[in-house]
């Protein structure tokens, strides 16, 4: 439970259907960390002392047992150190998919196994269903496109999906809303949580300097070399970790043509910039791969794929290659900005195949 | 579901004799202590009567108990005002890696003011060797500040021995006894403790009223401004209804403190045998010996101290494990890692501690309840 209307939903839904229900935060990170960051006060955002709040009203509300559990040093672990160095090594990580395998569906399924629940609900928008044929837990898009979530969930194994609930999979959006009223919870008109949750305001590079130096790690040189493709340098860049591949803005540099981040060279440092034209790209590996709905395929497989949370997936063919769990994704079409760092994430239709990270 | 509290050095229930007390006295005595009138004179006269039952428990001369809104008011007053009313321009503080945060945060305030601050170190005991306290006196020493029960372990420091030192150096001592009063036998001239810190929802009586014990002779300066309230060390108009569940509660726990003691360490014993007859790789943090008598710290080799608070709430039986913070999850003890358990150990603790309510029957609940939670913690462990 979060505090937001999602989750609190997803907790009076249970109860109403009859279920017995034991409310749980999560509490990630102490927002309390590095003020210098958020010089309005840690409030907002998640894990602050007023979601935690507004959780346990809802607890109260619906009348279940409610409990803020202690995450942060796993947290830390498993999401922010892997999110900070991926960075600096000219990477855009996605930590809400590290959350979700390390976190939100490992630690958070063994409060629950400690405290004697059965399964755990989250306020996920994704569907769950046993698939018989193959014995398979199957993961499927959300109902609702705008809000399904799949992209962050594909490392999820058959053990976690055999005992998780998404109920919201099945909803719209405004529907949940208009239940969160029905059940007349608090927080029924509570806003839309939006960033990475320990990020605040979307600053990455704010953020990365303010925990190496709260963590006395010395910040690394990052600094080199802006390029062009065709092998101009154009200046030098204060980090590589200000870049992302297919960015425009912020690049620092004033040139006639509109330039865009095409890569990043963690060897040198080096920053390449380009044209548009340079942006697209027709193939590429994933590595780590994790395969949902399926066993892994040992023939080439067609897919949808989708390379970033806003993407829309588009027509692959997935190549196995000699080395278990990497696979060669080929496009139908060239894509722009593939994104090292990013989750590739493959789908038949509705139904999640699999997904791993684009090298 | 039957639900068993066994967090009472967190917070006490009100004694029906001093609710009975409290509400007579919200009812009938609404006159502001420090009026001339009729209305005022009963509410002075009440709160005197209150402030001579809070001496008596401890010994003292009621001219020298000021009442404050809880014991983190009155470690909060002790610490700076001490130290603020003390002369010169180098001071130091000498004080425990084991005190309340009520204690230990008031110290790092004066740290921020130059003021030197030595937090004496603990052995795995919980308890504080009087030499270390001895050699960490320097001529700048103002105050000393050392708690005389530990929250968490129930320890009972050697406050006899630190007086003596104290008084030898001629630097004032602060004791702070929100977890030892009511428990065992307190003598603020027998301890030769200068100031002595109360709480009175640790004694059965209601949240926002406590007492500080200000020997005479002590220097002692206000840390709040506007009236000349209990000796110009605490303004603002009395609390007379909580000071009076205060005094209420002050005489109950004089006239059951022998018998209750003994008849609570023989429950805390029945529970600690039960335990650690039963449950492998269980121990005691802490020195068994000297503990105030309803206070047991346990670890459970390999258990997460949280699931199992979690576990042993769901199955009706409230305990803890620590310290908790502002929104409600567990964050590690600065206690249990001062006497040098590590994160795991720490991690794996819980606090027990039993008050007036709790029966031989409750006890063994919680200790089948416990045998059980911690069999289903290690089993799913293993699997995962």
């Amino acid at each position: 439970m979060s505090g937001g209307v999602d989750s609190s939903t997803v907790a009076a839904l249970l109860v109403r259907q009859g279920r017995s229900v034991v409310g749980l935060t999560m509490q990630l990170w102490n927002q309390r960390r590095m003020p210098e960051l958020a010089p309005d006060g840690p409030t907002g955002r998640c894990c602050s002392i007023d979601d935690v709040y507004d959780a346990r009203r809802v607890a109260e509300q619906i009348g279940i047992p409610y409990y803020v559990v202690n995450f942060e040093e796993q947290f830390e672990e498993h999401v922010v150190k892997p999110f900070v160095a991926d960075y600096l090594a000219g990477r855009t990580p996605i930590p809400c998919t590290l959350c979700n395998n390390y976190i939100k569906f490992d630690r958070f399924l063994e409060m629950a196994d400690s405290v004697g629940a059965w399964q755990i609900a989250t306020g996920h928008y994704a569907r769950v269903r046993y698939h018989a044929g193959s014995g398979r837990y199957q993961l499927l898009r959300a109902v609702d496109p705008a809000k399904d979530q799949t992209y962050f969930l594909f490392g999820l194994t058959q053990q976690q999906l055999a005992r998780t609930l998404f109920p919201l999979g099945e909803m719209a959006k405004p529907a949940v809303r208009d239940m969160a009223r029905g059940f007349d919870l608090a927080v029924a008109e509570k806003g839309d949580s939006q960033e990475i949750c320990f990020v605040p305001n979307g600053d990455y590079a704010a953020f990365l300097s303010a925990y190496l130096k709260e963590t006395g790690v010395e910040d690394p040189r990052t600094r080199g070399a802006i390029v062009t493709t065709d092998g101009r340098e154009l200046g030098q860049h204060q980090g590589v970790h200000h870049f992302t591949v297919g960015q425009r803005r912020g690049l620092g540099i004033a040139t006639g043509e509109p330039l865009y981040g095409i890569s990043t060279d963690p060897a040198t440092q080096r920053v390449t910039v380009g044209g548009s034209e340079n942006l697209w790209c027709g193939k590429f590996f994933a590595r780590d791969v994790n395969w949902v709905s399926i066993a892994a395929p040992e023939a080439p497989v067609h897919a949808s794929v989708k390379i970033r949370n806003k993407h829309q997936a588009a027509d692959a063919t997935l190549h196995p290659t000699s080395q278990p769990g990497r696979i060669e994704v080929v496009f139908a079409e060239p894509q722009r900005a593939v994104t090292p760092g990013q989750g590739a994430v493959f789908y038949d239709g509705d139904l999640v195949l699999g997904g791993g990270w684009i090298e | 579901m039957q639900h068993s509290y066994f967090d009472h050095n967190a917070t006490t229930p009100v004694a029906p004799e001093v609710l009975e007390t409290l509400v007579a006295c919200l009812g009938q005595v609404y006159g502001n202590a420090s009026s001339i009138h009729h209305f005022g004179q009963a509410a002075k006269q009440r709160l005197e009567a209150a402030r001579r039952q809070v001496a008596a428990l401890i010994h003292a001369d009621a001219a020298e108990v000021v009442f404050t809104s809880g014991g983190t008011e009155a470690d909060n007053l002790a610490v700076l005002g001490a130290v603020h009313a003390a002369p010169g321009r180098d001071k130091h503080v000498i004080t425990t890696a084991i005190e309340h945060p009520a204690v230990l945060a008031a110290c790092a305030e004066l740290e921020r003011e130059a003021v030197a601050v030595t937090r004496v170190r603990v052995g795995s005991s919980g308890v504080v060797n009087p030499d270390d306290v001895r050699s960490a006196l320097r001529p700048a020493t103002v105050l000393i500040s050392v708690m005389h029960a530990n929250n968490e372990l129930g320890t009972i420091q050697p406050i006899v021995e630190i007086s003596r030192i104290a008084r030898e150096a001629t630097v004032p001592l602060h004791v702070d006894g929100v977890q030892a009063l009511g428990k065992i036998p307190v003598d603020v001239n027998a301890l030769g403790a200068d100031l002595y810190s109360m709480s009175g929802h640790k004694l059965y009586a209601p949240k926002g009223v406590g007492a500080l014990y200000v020997r005479k002779g002590t220097r002692l300066v206000a840390r709040a401004f506007g009236g000349h309230q209990e000796r110009e060390r605490r303004p603002g108009t009395e609390n007379v209804p909580g000071a009076v569940a205060l005094g209420a509660a002050a005489e109950l726990a004089g006239r059951n403190l022998a018998a209750e003691s003994e008849r609570l360490a023989a429950l805390r014993d029945r529970f600690e045998n039960a335990v650690l007859g039963r449950i492998s790789g269980a121990g005691i943090n802490g020195a068994r010996w000297s503990r105030t008598p309803n206070t047991s710290n346990l670890y459970f080799e390999g258990l997460d101290g949280e699931a199992l608070v979690i576990a042993l709430d769901l199955r009706g039986f409230a305990v803890s494990t620590g310290a908790a913070c502002s929104s409600g999850a567990i964050a590690p003890s600065h206690v249990l890692t001062a006497i040098g358990l590590g994160a795991d150990r720490a991690r794996a603790s819980m606090r027990f501690s039993l008050g007036r309510t709790n029966t031989a029957a409750e006890v063994d609940g919680l200790a089948d309840a416990l045998e059980a939670s911690v069999a289903h913690l290690r089993r799913i462990s293993v699997h995962a």
